[in-house]
């Protein structure tokens, strides 16, 4: 029987960490995530995997394949030569927590600060008509299954290269959703040049090429979003108009979000818990 | 550096228990009505398996066809369930539905249009109209994802990868929850004035199940060990549409609305079977030829009305999981063990438009391109319609202090669930258990007792696998429980596999009472299913017990020693289950709540039918 060699990340922060290797009976149709769950079920049961619904539709089982960020749900080992091992490692923009599990948690610190959803208060839903063509851009961004691969492979955060927060890929998407839905009546263009730090997409494209809904993450979300923002603020006649008008700065413009911590591997990483 | 064993405690109002459509439903509400709400979830927020819904949510808006109204939904769905819904339940669900899914667009979601710009519907099993609305294939990540904003924007407490284990009872009832950090392996307490359970289904019992891990039956085995009342718990869905190649997706749902698109099912000889399995009394509402029903998908397709009647496929779900289980068993299968599932005559653009996630899905994992060739696909265990017993208004189980909404609770559905009818169910009575909870919270003025001595006893349980120096490994007692469970208590049944199945439950049971695992309390997968495990046995023999007590077949119980629906025994009686005074497991009847007579009179014809053909057969 054809078997896969795996090299599969161990470790908790505070430890030194390790490859473990295994052999794997390989059958038709296997992903790396079935390999990894032989493994839990039959070599190593305290394994940590983050999965759950092992069709590419929950964005939990998110890692590092041969060094690319990966769904391992869909990954299919036929695309490997078997000849040689697979690599299996976390995300490695977010702290470990222990194998292939890191904490994600900041992810949803930043979600809570972006301007939620803001319909009209006199239109009815009743009176709302939409035509799909005119939606089916937003329905791209909502798309997104929140697997943060594309967190994961932005130079800006993976590097940690800025002092001063980034939202990142997915929540400019997230943020792109809401400024783009027909009816939604917040302006977050302030929030997003001084909170969301818009400004530090280079827009290389790293993310829309790994996103595994293929949203269009840089063309149709990033660059729409910052030519709004440069729209309001960098536009002479905007800036102009802005002064007559007194203060616009929008909702929530200013914010503090919090800044992805550096150095997720290190073993003196904080060890602290949510609540 | 904080002890990994002493427990934190977090006080709140409300705890809901699952964060899935139901729990974070009821949590909004709870919030709304001015509770602190705790939200506790085994997974991160946003990946519970309302994300896996696909085909989309049932509710009689009208916008596709006119003529429907909520007599008709409560029609259908009784029909569906074969006259075992809780009779309010259904009544409630189909009256509140519409206003139920209009919020979520109030709250942000994106539905797919109607050419004059309202939410869109499409046809889908046991449904007399197009009814769903949706977004493409993916309308549980779409509901999930607003609830999920919403209920962060109200600032709800979420506890993420943490998992109940116990519930903490007093002489008044429910007074709160312990569990334990899965990322660190603490304990933690939850004292609660109003405990709602929303943690879904069972689908882990089985070998064949589109449920992920999470799905193992917690929610009824704590209700159950806290004294509740389990109803229904021997009708368990098997979706008639699961993959069955390659391996590793077997059993991964194939949406129904590949049928409600104009989906052709046919065995390997190229007939379209599903004409042979339409019940003879509801015949009426199907197309009699292929020529008819083409002209119903075409109309469908170009959003177009027509008197062209339904495609056989669109069949109840019990039927045609019975109907592709007897084609491959009679030697008429495909070459991996299913039948075929044919959407291909149709324009490529279309399905790749109306079907995008299972393009992917069967182009990624099976290497079959849909807009070219058929599918293979066969029955998967899905849903069970079985759960807690609950008041039909409040959600209130038959303990104080204790809701359920969801899956979890049963009622609702009866025998058998019609698609789409689950994510109704979820906002529908999320949103009464989330209030009943939150008004029942504000009246227990006195702050929650939870008892020491429940609460040490939780945590000697928690820890003994880890302690013990020799055991078995959990994952071999649930491959195990699995095969018992797809093999004696399976879409047919009889008497004599069900007294085996009851026999290698409590065998397995005692297997697992000796579970021992390696490694520390931090993200350990083995040591987080002995506790599921211990659910899953819990629930598998409440099915099993069940199963054997109902000698008929009704819906989803299908029993091959009692092939006839009997109404005289059986009509009008569920099935109940409940953890007797010696620890041992109970099993009843309770009949069925009364249906006020306007309800009487919308289903008596249907009823008086099936209960002809029933007594024939």
């Amino acid at each position: 029987m054809t078997e896969v060699h795996l090299r599969v990340f161990r470790g908790e922060p505070g430890e030194p960490s390790r490859f473990d290797e295994f052999d794997v009976p390989v059958e038709e149709g296997m992903v790396v995530l079935d390999a990894l769950h032989w493994i839990q079920g039959h070599e190593a049961p305290d394994l940590a995997v983050r999965w759950n619904c092992k069709a590419a539709k929950c964005g939990s089982c998110s890692a590092e394949v041969d060094g690319r960020p990966s769904l391992t749900c869909k990954t299919r080992l036929s695309d490997f030569d078997l000849d040689e091992p697979i690599t299996v490692e976390p995300m490695r923009a977010f702290p470990l927590i222990k194998d292939l599990v890191t904490d994600v948690s900041w992810n949803y610190e930043v979600n809570k600060t972006i301007p939620p959803f803001t319909p009209p208060d006199d239109v009815p839903q009743e009176d709302w008509r939409w035509l799909q063509q005119d939606i089916e851009r937003v329905q791209e961004y909502r798309k997104c299954i929140e697997c943060f691969l594309c967190q994961d492979v932005c130079h800006v955060l993976r590097n940690h290269e800025t002092d001063r927060a980034f939202m990142g890929p997915r929540f400019l998407v997230r943020a792109a959703g809401l400024e783009m839905h027909p009816i939604d009546q917040a302006d977050r263009r302030g929030y997003l040049k001084d909170s969301g730090g818009i400004g530090y997409c280079n827009i290389t494209k790293c993310c829309t090429e790994v996103c595994p809904e293929h949203i269009k993450i840089t063309d149709n979300a990033i660059i729409p979003l910052k030519e709004r923002v440069a729209d309001a603020y960098y536009d002479p006649i905007q800036w102009v108009w802005r002064k007559v008008r007194g203060s616009d700065e929008g909702t929530r413009a200013g914010l503090e979000l919090p800044v992805l911590s550096a150095d997720p591997r290190s073993a003196d990483a904080p060890d602290e818990e949510s609540a | 550096m904080t002890d990994p064993t002493r427990p934190q405690t977090r006080p709140h109002d409300v705890l809901v228990i699952g964060a899935g459509g139901a729990g974070l439903r009821a949590a909004i509400e709870a919030r709304a009505a001015g509770a602190s709400v705790g939200l506790v979830c085994k997974s991160l927020l946003g990946k519970a398996h309302t994300v896996m819904a696909e085909g989309g949510v049932a509710a009689a808006l009208a916008h596709v066809a006119p003529s429907d109204d909520w007599r008709t939904h409560f029609r259908d769905t009784m029909v569906g369930g074969k006259f075992l819904n809780n009779p309010r339940m259904a009544e409630l669900h189909a009256v509140e539905a519409p206003k139920r899914v209009r919020e979520l667009e109030e709250w942000g979601a994106v539905f797919d249009r109607t050419a004059d710009g309202r939410i869109l519907q499409r046809p889908f099993g046991g449904h007399s109209h197009p009814r769903l609305a949706h977004v493409g294939d993916r309308t549980g990540l779409e509901m999930i994802r607003t609830l999920q904003d919403r209920a962060v924007s109200m600032g709800i407490d979420v506890y993420m990868e943490c998992t109940i284990t116990r519930l903490i009872t007093s002489r008044d009832g429910v007074t709160g929850a312990f569990g334990y950090w899965r990322t660190t392996g603490r304990p933690i307490v939850f004292p609660a004035k109003a405990v709602i359970l929303a943690t879904g289904g069972i689908g882990k019992a089985y070998e064949v199940t589109s449920n992920s891990w999470e799905y193992s039956g917690d929610g009824q085995a704590l209700a159950y060990a806290a004294g509740a009342e389990l109803i229904d718990m021997e009708f368990v869905q098997f979706h008639p549409t699961g993959m069955v190649w390659p391996p590793g997706v077997r059993g991964l749902l194939v949406t129904e609305a590949v049928r409600g698109e104009g989906g052709i099912l046919r065995n390997a000889t190229g007939a379209r079977f599903m004409w042979m399995y339409l019940p003879e009394e509801r015949r009426g509402e199907y197309a009699a030829t292929d020529e008819e029903a083409a002209r119903w998908v075409t109309a469908l397709s170009q959003g177009k009305e027509t008197d062209a009647r339904r495609p056989p496929e669109l069949s109840t779900r019990d039927n045609v999981s019975r109907a592709i289980y007897t084609e491959v068993k009679e030697g008429r299968g495909s070459p991996h063990g299913g039948v075929f599932l044919d959407i291909s005559y149709l324009p490529a653009d279309h399905i790749r438009r109306k079907l995008p996630s299972m393009y992917e899905q069967f182009k990624e994992l099976a290497d079959v391109d849909i807009t070219k060739g058929p599918m293979e696909v066969g029955p998967t265990t899905h849903y069970v319609m079985g759960g807690i017993r609950v008041d039909a208004d409040s959600q209130a189980t038959t303990v104080a202090g204790l809701y359920a909404a969801g899956e979890v609770a049963g009622g609702m559905h009866g025998a058998n669930r019609l698609g789409g009818n689950s994510l109704s169910d979820l906002l529908v009575f999320g949103a009464r258990a989330g209030a009943a909870a939150a008004a029942s919270a504000t009246d227990r003025a006195s702050e929650p007792y939870v008892d020491p001595v429940q609460v040490q006893s939780a945590a000697r349980e928690l820890a003994a696998p880890l302690e013990r120096s020799h055991g078995e490994d959990p994952y071999a007692i649930q491959r195990d429980l699995q095969s018992t469970m797809q093999r004696l208590v399976g879409i047919f049944r009889e008497e004599g596999d069900l007294d085996q199945a009851i026999r290698e439950i409590a065998e397995l049971r005692r297997r697992w009472a000796d579970a021992r695992v390696i490694g520390g309390r931090a993200f350990n997968p083995g040591w987080n299913l002995v506790f599921e495990l211990g659910n899953l046995l819990t629930i598998s023999e409440a099915v099993a017990r069940s199963a054997r007590q109902r000698t008929e077949s009704r819906g989803a119980h299908s029993r091959i020693d009692h092939p006839a629906t009997d109404d005289g025994t059986w009509g009008g009686r569920n099935s109940v289950v409940a953890r007797g005074p010696d620890g041992a497991m109970r099993v009843y009847t309770t009949p069925l709540p009364a249906m006020r007579s306007e309800l009487e009179e919308l289903v008596a014809a249907d009823h008086a039918a099936a209960a002809a053909v029933g007594s024939k057969a």
